[in-house]
């Protein structure tokens, strides 16, 4: 058998991921924490804050609480169930931060917390901000026309 | 003399007894089928230490001194020990016979390292080189999480081929006499890579590898898969065995009847969600030490094969775009 009949073999052999109820239990849950942040803004909206202000506000409370979620060892059991639901929105950002953090307490402040606390979330920062300049720069492009 | 029999197997004349041996689990491993046949199940998979890699290390210690208690020997009457882990330079072991006053070979071979210590130790003692010698091992689910996979509290979905890393340690005590179950036959494996890159699906990349030692096994000895009461797989997990016997079965070895795989012994797979079972150094070596070496003893088994299998995985290299070599080393045990 040669490697890549081997490789073939094996895809045949091995379970897919759910794709269909992963994808609906993703969109549930992720839509529950889009619907708790609506609520966030709404009641900051409520405590006389501006739309700018309230959802700055939103976004601060979602990363605490998915940071506190995260050291209490819930989240990874919440997202184990919702998958992508839990990754995509900011909850997950601050999970995917936390959790290296925590992990690497045990190398020191400097060489494990400070150097280790980005391993995940670091292509997210670096892209994203590569991808906004980019689009940055389109923007500029096409408003000189 | 020993005898070289065929091209990966040695027979060995005067065949060690393996006098004792001692099993320590974890948590979830002890809440599984198995459970009631470690020597002991921990309460706190922590063992009272500030780092998972301190864990690991007090758990293959106590577990190496168990063994000697057990074995009713003192560490001075051990010639050798021969001890490995998953860690990167085998910390976990390194660690724990930092502790111990005997002289020490370290070995890595992944997951294989039980059978791959035994196959040593057996050789050594049959070749009059030692009269004890201790084969250790152990995983442990955090340290191996965080050196391979995701830091613990990230959270994450795993595949459906993603595999369980065993919290255990295995020691096995051989000697050049007395009485018990030997070590008659070791067939070493070589390293096979049928190009798996997939870091989720250690039981597909480790089969070839269990296939190619087995076959050697049968080719070398002219055994039959019916001589054996067991032919015990490490750590190939529901996907792996399934590969194994099926692929054997094409080269005209049906080992479906008396197969078994510490990775699917060792965890209730549906109810603890170990998805495609455990893994792990500690999987053959907790699972070897504790139940099966128990039957042997009963001698409920006779003579069975015990081939733990490696995945000789490196995160960073498969990332570079490597594939994932394997390996598997097979030992004969007679009662």
């Amino acid at each position: 058998m040669t490697n890549k009949e081997y490789n073939e073999y094996v895809k045949q052999k091995t379970p897919d991921s759910k794709i269909f109820s992963n994808c609906l239990k993703a969109f549930v849950s992720g839509g529950i924490i889009c619907v708790l942040g609506q609520v966030l803004i709404a009641v900051f909206g409520k405590c006389g804050f501006g739309e700018e202000d309230a959802s700055t506000l939103t976004s601060i409370t979602l990363i605490f609480l998915g940071a506190l979620l995260t050291g209490l060892d819930i989240y990874p059991k919440i997202a184990k169930f919702a998958g992508a639901g839990t990754v995509v929105p900011i909850t997950g950002f601050a999970n995917s931060v936390v959790s290296p953090a925590l992990e690497a307490k045990t190398e020191g402040m400097v060489l494990g917390v400070g150097a280790k606390i980005f391993t995940i979330a670091g292509p997210v920062i670096l892209y994203g901000t590569f991808a906004s300049c980019a689009a940055g720069l389109i923007y500029w492009i096409i408003s000189l026309f | 003399m020993n005898t070289r029999i065929g091209t990966q197997t040695v027979k060995i004349e005067n065949p060690p007894v393996i006098l004792e041996t001692a099993s320590i689990a974890g948590v979830k491993e002890g809440e599984g089928p198995l459970g009631s046949t470690f020597d002991k199940v921990l309460t706190d998979d922590t063992l009272g230490e500030k780092t998972w890699e301190k864990s690991e290390s007090t758990l293959q210690r106590q577990t190496a001194l168990l063994a000697l208690e057990k074995a009713r020997l003192k560490q001075s009457d051990i010639n050798y020990i021969l001890a490995g882990d998953l860690l990167n330079q085998c910390v976990g072991a390194h660690y724990s016979v930092r502790d111990l006053d005997i002289p020490f070979f370290g070995l890595y071979g992944a997951c294989s390292t039980m059978t791959e210590s035994m196959s040593i130790g057996s050789m050594l003692i049959g070749g009059g080189c030692a009269d004890y010698v201790m084969c250790l091992t152990s995983s442990h689910f955090c340290s191996s999480e965080r050196q391979f996979r995701n830091p613990l509290e990230y959270g994450g979905q795993r595949t459906p081929s993603a595999q369980w890393t065993v919290t255990g340690a295995g020691c096995a005590v051989l000697s050049s006499h007395g009485d018990g179950p030997r070590v008659t036959h070791v067939t070493t494996g070589k390293v096979i890579d049928k190009g798996v890159t997939d870091i989720s699906n250690m039981g597909a990349a480790m089969a070839p590898a269990a296939i190619d030692t087995l076959l050697a096994h049968f080719a070398d000895t002219g055994a039959k898969p019916d001589e054996y009461d067991m032919i015990l797989t490490g750590d190939l997990g529901v996907i792996g065995s399934d590969i194994l016997c099926e692929l054997m079965l094409k080269e005209g070895f049906d080992i479906r009847k008396n197969h078994r795989d510490c990775g699917k012994l060792i965890y209730d797979i549906e109810a603890q969600d170990v998805h495609a079972g455990g893994s792990g150094c500690g999987c053959c070596g907790s699972v070897f030490c504790g139940y099966i070496f128990g039957e042997l003893k009963k001698r409920n088994l006779k003579k069975i094969l015990v081939m733990a299998t490696g995945a000789l995985m490196n995160p960073m290299v498969v990332e570079q775009g490597e594939s994932i070599p394997a390996i598997a080393h097979a030992v004969t045990i007679e009662n």
